[in-house]
């Protein structure tokens, strides 16, 4: 049982606070660090991680403070955010090395790109990798030396489907197995599908704790904005508006996309492909918008 | 204080990219010279020690150093893959001692071997010349290679302050401005140099006594200072 407490910590970069004032624990199972882009999430986790010295406050594990103190690092997995990882290695070559780091050796980092099945491709070259493959063996190298501590930093950015629910499927069984698994995003959805504790920062502000039932009820109640791209907009457009979920749409023509207001989220996500399907349109784009996000932040933090 | 592991990746970093082939080009350069310069003049205790003194001490050794020393650590803060170093139970200075003396050992394999080469296909090693210089590169392969590592964990600009360094300080001003020379590493590696050939071969400027403590203060403060860098690192995010 591992647990990061964060304690009245702020972090300031010249006149820019990052982190303003923040007190949280975070304990065993999966938590999911939620806030828009900007909002302070990698400074957290790289305060949490040791790579930050909170300007005021304490960051501590298990009551140790975790800054300039290397011996963390035994209970402490990361993956960082950032691509780069000595890509003239190859997976195993990697993996082994991060190894030998912790005093371990081959066999621990053969175990540990097996629990993230990428044994296949351990002899292939990093740069070779896929955005995915690149991210399962920074994962391997994580969780080489079994740490009771994994913090992930935006672990699912620009990962295909299927990966995403690889990874996801991973962390889960991490969580259960009692670790403290702590991962930020900036995607609500994301959050809400692998994390049962949910931390919310707007703003370097901490804004929200905990029951994620209370944030889904305030996250499926505002309306939800898409930027759809496809092969004949105004038909689409037509036919979305039939439909009651759809509220509002704007023909955005420098943008060249469709602006959609959708009121009711779950049958929206399954009309839009149908729609498409039966009128033979293909889409091209389909993305919630930022400021739909921005706004479900403010709606949290105001209510 | 040694890490294996950490040398190994610092090993295949520094020769695994394009910049490295300035560490073949440079010494490949030295020795056709030398075989140039043989061929025309023949052996020449003066001209030996002006293509030793003024190419490989004032313009080689330097230049190596700068692409080992900030080589062995500019670009893995500059990437952040660093972050797989520092996120382990290994003590700071030891990542930087270890960095330091593969940056020392490539500095050296680069610029003090093809220097004796070099002294020998010019003079056969007459008047110890050829050893002298080896000497120079050597002792300043030590303290470039700290200088410059230090410099790679100051600034993400390493490489071309290091450059500015070597060519307009080291070369330049080393060579032209009779000030300068005693803040040298050049100078300070050709009082050693000195003592070995003798004054009529090689000069500098710098007394014996006075280079030996410069270098070994250039080197440990510029050791110790980057190791106190890289456990003060903070990784900011890309937010």
């Amino acid at each position: 049982m591992t647990t990061i407490e964060i304690d009245h910590a702020s972090r300031w970069f010249g006149n820019v606070v990052a982190v303003n004032d923040v007190t949280m624990t975070i304990g065993p199972g999966v938590t999911g660090l939620l806030g828009p882009n900007g909002a302070g999430k990698s400074t957290l986790i790289n305060m949490m991680g040791g790579f930050l010295a909170p300007s005021t406050g304490t960051v501590t594990l298990d009551g140790r403070p975790i800054w300039r103190n290397e011996d963390v690092y035994k209970q402490i997995g990361i993956v960082p955010e950032r691509e780069a990882m000595y890509d003239f290695l190859t997976g195993l070559e990697f993996v082994v090395a991060n190894a030998e780091l912790h005093g371990l050796g081959e066999r621990e980092a053969h175990a540990a790109l097996a629990t993230v099945e990428m044994a296949y491709a351990q002899d292939r070259k990093i740069s070779t990798y896929s955005k995915g493959m690149r991210q399962r063996v920074k994962m391997a190298s994580a969780l080489v030396h079994n740490p009771s501590v994994l913090l992930l930093d935006e672990p699912f950015n620009g990962m295909d489907p299927r990966q995403r629910m690889q990874l996801m499927e991973l962390l889960r069984g991490m969580g259960e197995q009692g670790r403290t698994v702590l991962f930020s995003s900036h995607i609500l959805e994301e959050v809400e599908q692998l994390a049962s504790h949910i931390e919310v920062v707007v703003a370097g502000r901490h804004a929200a704790s905990g029951d994620f039932r209370r944030i889904r009820r305030l996250m499926t109640d505002r309306p939800h904005r898409y930027l759809v791209r496809s092969s004949d907009d105004r038909a689409l457009a037509a036919a979305l508006i039939a439909d009651a979920s759809t509220t509002g749409i704007e023909v955005d023509l420098s943008e060249g996309a469709l602006r959609i207001e959708a009121a009711d989220f779950g049958r929206f996500t399954t009309l839009l492909p149908q729609v498409a399907h039966a009128r033979s349109i293909r889409l091209l784009t389909v993305s919630p918008s930022d400021e739909s996000l921005e706004s479900v932040f403010s709606y949290l933090v105001s209510a | 204080m040694y890490n294996p592991t950490v040398a190994r990746l610092t090993y295949r970093a520094l020769l695994g990219r394009r910049r490295a082939a300035i560490l073949f080009v440079l010494p490949a350069l030295l020795i056709v010279i030398s075989l140039a310069v043989r061929a025309f003049s023949g052996a020449d205790d003066q001209v030996t020690s002006d293509v030793l003194g003024g190419f490989a001490i004032a313009t080689m050794v330097p230049l190596i150093g700068v692409i080992a020393g900030t080589g062995a650590i500019g670009p893995e803060i500059d990437d952040g893959s660093i972050v797989y170093l520092l996120s382990k139970p290994l003590k700071r200075p030891s990542i930087i001692l270890t960095k330091l003396t593969v940056a020392i050992a490539v500095t050296m394999a680069f610029s003090a071997i093809p220097t004796l080469v070099a002294g020998l296909i010019l003079n056969g090693n007459g008047g110890q010349i050829a050893v002298a210089y080896t000497i120079a590169a050597l002792v300043a392969s030590i303290a470039y290679s700290a200088l410059f590592l230090l410099l790679g964990t100051v600034s993400r600009h390493a490489v071309v302050i290091g450059l500015v360094y070597a060519l307009v300080w080291e070369a330049l001003f080393g060579s032209l401005v009779p000030g300068a020379r005693t803040l040298s590493v050049q100078q300070w590696a050709l009082a050693l140099a000195q003592k070995v050939a003798g004054q009529d071969a090689v000069s500098s400027d710098v007394g014996l006594p006075l280079a030996v403590v410069l270098l070994v203060a250039v080197t440990c403060v510029a050791t110790w200072y980057a190791g106190r860098r890289l456990r003060s690192l903070t990784l900011a995010g890309e937010e």
